[in-house]
Order: structure tokens, then C-alpha cells, then sequence
């Protein structure tokens, strides 16, 4: 019969030789591998107290960003929502009152602003598609629950912390990530 | 002569026969497709609009069969009627494609680009023509104009620094209504949209010049900032309006009509004037003989999630199962606090504020 590819390979039945027989030698030769690794560099990670550092490209939970004044970049013009490939992320948009310019950036806002994140795939479109670099996805997981009524995610659970009131925790919600900056 | 004159034109080495006194744009058009030449100013049912935005400048190769000699320049093709054995060329020509993104160009130099706030986006002509035939970039370094807000009553919603003074609301108020008190003031780059004295647009008929309008200047005040339009689902409907056909446009989102208008041919262009009645009183379904969902170009993102001939499969579970209904893991609305369903955000007078949600 003509083998389909050449990589087959003819099972050797040949008699054990004496030393073969002892299985000594190739119990020697596993035991050389398994503690050669002990003189290799360690690849665990010990994860609380260790953390591994994310790839520049990872897209994690999504953050709605705020300007160097602390006031919401969303104009909720819905142009993540059209590019969402998993329809998440729904908003209700409002007309800012005199008095609010320090809250909104313009003078429309997304007063209501959700994220089904048991539908979000995480494939950073809408990132992609927002034109004011108000959402961007972060460098954390979203954190499991055990109800399915927790992963709705309001904007008030996405908003990133005010830049003016609490520079710390604005300064690690955006990471290390370099983000463009709006003109 | 009884019989009219039929004139031969070739555009973009399309013949077509025209009655004379037809303008190379509406010949252009009746050939269809990328040979029409784009309009910002022009409309073909307003007497007189046209000549000024310059978006349909065509080059005209060969003037007449008696007159063969070039146009000298490029033309404006809603003025120029055609001659019999008129060659015009529109995309074929490179000067036509330069000239047309030059006048982008200058149509954007003042205009705020603030298409994420624009309730015109995704159905403005402005940002249709500068995709198809603007540059990617401006080269103008200066303060874009500003103007002083105008309040032009509870319908209509104006914002002058999105305006390319087309005046096509001007001809729509002097042909369509009983009286025009909106107009253009100033001149050169001081020219505004307003009414002299703080005047409320409130005439009937007045509501169609959010239709006519080509950018977001002019749009509705009871739908400001209610949704966007390509979330909305474009129906056919009519009503036995006594004023005016009652033929409209409405988008819904579920049942709640959000937006009414008149509906619009290929070209964005009215089919038939509508009534503010129609336009800003009439929000109930219930008002209105729906016909049937429009037809929507499936290049225009209006038409994104409109799944036209999908067949939606019959839900099996309940007949399988004696009748027991599958068992709801979560219903969106306890915890989602959008798209509530016993909140209509389209009865709200005009836009919705932070005290429309605070409860």
C-alpha cells in the first residue's frame, strides 16, 4: 500500500537489547529532564501578589472617559451602539441645562448609558468607532457575579473616577495604555 | 408646436433625449445613479432655488451640434439648461472631481462638525457629499464663526453655525406658506438665518423646512436629542388630514413614534408638503394608517438592523413543552434603566433634561 504522506513511520520491532531491558537507562533519562527543570527560569506567575502585565493590545472592561476638568467626554450620538457587533450597549441621550457645563462636555449627554456585559464580546469597536474618546476599554476584567442582573453595567459603574476630585484613581483606571488625546 | 422639442444630451457618455428646457442636474437625474450631479441648494420643487452652493459643477465638453466650442469654465448644471448634442462630463472629469472637492472644502470652513450631537447625522446631505467627494483634511487655521442663539419657537430648532445658506427654507416659506418671517440678514460671512425680532416660526406648513434643510441647521424641536435616526425604523403612513395629503414618513422605535416627516425620494427631495399638524401633533399610532416600512437604500446606515426579508422562526417551546413557557433568566427592563417601558421618552415636549430622569 503507498503511504499518503512520508511521515509515516515503520514501527520497529526489533528484541530489547540487555540494558534496554532494565529500563534503567531511559528511567535515568526522564529523570535528567524532569530536574534539568529545576535550574530553568520559573514561568508561574503567583497571581494575587503578582500580577501579569497586560499586552498593549488587551481590551478589557470599558470605561467611559472623562476631560482633564472632570466633565463627561459622551455626547451618546450612538456610535458605538451601531458599531456593537453584540448590540450591548444601549443609552438615552439628554440636553444639558444651564448650569450643568461642568458635568457634560457638550451640550448633549448620554443621561442613561448600559453595558450588557453578558453580551459584550470585548472586540473594542466602540472604542473604535467613538469619535469624542469617551469609551475605551481598560486594562481590568470585568469581576464575575453570581447573578445575571449584576452585569448590567450603568454609567455609573463604567464612569472612570473625576479626574479633578480623585487624580489617583483616574490615573489607574485610564493604565498604561497610550491614549489619544482629543484636540 | 404642438410637439415638444426633444434635445439630445450625453452625459458621462450617456445619451438621453430631454425636453428643452431642461437643466443638465435634472437630466443627469433621470439617467440616475452616480451621473447625477450632487445639490446642496438646488430642490427641484422650490421655484428659483439653486446656483449657490456650487457642489454641481459640471464641465461641458461640447456646447451645442451648432456650436461645438467647450463652456470656458465649469458650470453650475441646476442653471444650465441643455442644447441639442450637449456633451457634458460630470465624474468622468478630473477638473469637475477638483472643483467639487474645493467646494467641500469651503462648505465645511465654518461648519462645527459636531455630527455626534447633530440630530441631522446619518440623513445630512452635507455629510453624504463629503464623504463622496470632500478631502480628508481642512486647511483652515481660524476660529470657525459664531453666532448669537436664535429661539425660533417650540417646533423648530435652529443652529446658524451648521448652515450653508442654501436658502432653500427661505423659498420653502415664501412657496409653501401663507407668510415668510424668517430670512437671511447681513451679508458675506455675517449672513444669518433669523426672524428680525425673536419671532416664533409657527405658521402652518413652516415644518417643512426641517425637510428641505440639507445640514442639521434647521431640525425638529419636539425630536431634539430623543434618538438617533438610524435606531428609528422608517414607516409609511397616512391620515385624512384636511390641510394636507397626510402622507408621511414615521419613525418609530417599538411603538412609539418619535419623529414624523415627509417622505423623501432618492434624491432627499419632499414628496408631498406636510402639515405641522401632521409633523408635531399627531405622535400616536394611533393617528395614523400605517402602510408599511420604507424602502431604504441599504447603503445609508439608516438602514443598519432593518432585516427586510428575514423570516422570523415560530417560537416552538411553548408547543413542545404542553404549553409551559420558557423560564426567564432575566427580564431586561427590572434592571436596565433604558428604554423603560412605561416611559415614553417621545411625549416629552422637546429634549429630554436630567429632571426628565431624575425619578
Amino acid at each position: 500500500m503507498q503511504a499518503l504522506t512520508n511521515r509515516a513511520k515503520q514501527v520497529e520491532r526489533a528484541q530489547m537489547s540487555f540494558i534496554e531491558q532494565l529500563y534503567l537507562w531511559n528511567i535515568l533519562k526522564g529523570m535528567f529532564i524532569t530536574f534539568g527543570h529545576m535550574f530553568k527560569k520559573q514561568p508561574t506567575i503567583r497571581y494575587p501578589e503578582q500580577k501579569r502585565e497586560f499586552s498593549p493590545v488587551f481590551r478589557g472592561l470599558q470605561v467611559l472617559n472623562r476631560d482633564e476638568e472632570g466633565r463627561e467626554n459622551c455626547t451618546a450620538c450612538g456610535l458605538c451602539a451601531v458599531a456593537c457587533p453584540a448590540e450591548a450597549i444601549t443609552m438615552e441621550a439628554a440636553e444639558r441645562l444651564p448650569g450643568e457645563e461642568k458635568l457634560y462636555k457638550e451640550e448633549k449627554y448620554a443621561a442613561k448609558y448600559e453595558i450588557n456585559m453578558l453580551r459584550c464580546i470585548f472586540c473594542g469597536l466602540c472604542e473604535e468607532a467613538c469619535p469624542k474618546d469617551a469609551i475605551y476599554l481598560s486594562e481590568t476584567f470585568t469581576p464575575a457575579d453570581y447573578a445575571r442582573k449584576n452585569f448590567i453595567y450603568k454609567k455609573n459603574d463604567l464612569l472612570i473616577p473625576n479626574p479633578v476630585t480623585d487624580p489617583k484613581g483616574f490615573a489607574d483606571a485610564r493604565g498604561s495604555k497610550v491614549i489619544r488625546t482629543s484636540k | 408646436m404642438s410637439e415638444q422639442q426633444l434635445f439630445k444630451v450625453t452625459i458621462d457618455n450617456i445619451t438621453i433625449e430631454v425636453p428643452a428646457g431642461t437643466t443638465i442636474l435634472e437630466a443627469g437625474r433621470k439617467i440616475g445613479g452616480e451621473v447625477a450631479p450632487p445639490a446642496m441648494c438646488f430642490y427641484s420643487k422650490l421655484k428659483g432655488s439653486g446656483g449657490k452652493c456650487r457642489t454641481c459643477l459640471v464641465e461641458v465638453s461640447k456646447g451645442s451640434e451648432k456650436d461645438p466650442r467647450p463652456m470656458p469654465k465649469l458650470v453650475a448644471s441646476c442653471r444650465t439648461t441643455v442644447m441639442d448634442g450637449m456633451e457634458v462630463k460630470n465624474i468622468t472629469s478630473p477638473k469637475v472631481i477638483d472643483a467639487r472637492a474645493g467646494v467641500v472644502e469651503f462648505l465645511l470652513l465654518n461648519h462645527p462638525l459636531d455630527c455626534p450631537v447633530c440630530d441631522q447625522a446619518g440623513e445630512c446631505h452635507l455629510q453624504d457629499l463629503s464623504y463622496e467627494h470632500g478631502k480628508e483634511g481642512t486647511r483652515y487655521e481660524f476660529q470657525r464663526r459664531t453666532f448669537k442663539k436664535h429661539d425660533l419657537g417650540p417646533y423648530i430648532q435652529l443652529h446658524m453655525t451648521r448652515c450653508i445658506m442654501c436658502f432653500r427654507c427661505v423659498y420653502t416659506a415664501n412657496q409653501v406658506t401663507d407668510s415668510r418671517v424668517h430670512g437671511i440678514l447681513d451679508r458675506g460671512d455675517h449672513a444669518e438665518i433669523a426672524t428680525y425680532i425673536e419671532k416664533s416660526l409657527d405658521n402652518d406648513f413652516i415644518g417643512n423646512v426641517i425637510d428641505v434643510c440639507p445640514v442639521g441647521a434647521l431640525t425638529d424641536k419636539t425630536f431634539r436629542f430623543k434618538n438617533r435616526v438610524w435606531f428609528l425604523k422608517p414607516m409609511d403612513a397616512h391620515r385624512d388630514c384636511p390641510k394636507c395629503s397626510g402622507k408621511v414618513t414615521l419613525w418609530n422605535r417599538g411603538n412609539e413614534v418619535f419623529r414624523v416627516t415627509a417622505r423623501k425620494d432618492e434624491w432627499g427631495e419632499v414628496e408631498d408638503w406636510i402639515c405641522n399638524e401632521c409633523r408635531f401633533e399627531k405622535k400616536q399610532t394611533t393617528d395614523w394608517v400605517i402602510e408599511g416600512p420604507r424602502e431604504i437604500s441599504r447603503h445609508s446606515v439608516i438602514s443598519q438592523g432593518h432585516y427586510v426579508h428575514s423570516v422570523i422562526p415560530t417560537e416552538t417551546f411553548a408547543a413542545v413543552n404542553d404549553g409551559r413557557k420558557p423560564h426567564l433568566l432575566l427580564d431586561i427592563h427590572d434592571t436596565s434603566g433604558v428604554n423603560k417601558p412605561d416611559i415614553d421618552l417621545s411625549k416629552i415636549n422637546g429634549p429630554a433634561h436630567s429632571n426628565n430622569f431624575s425619578s
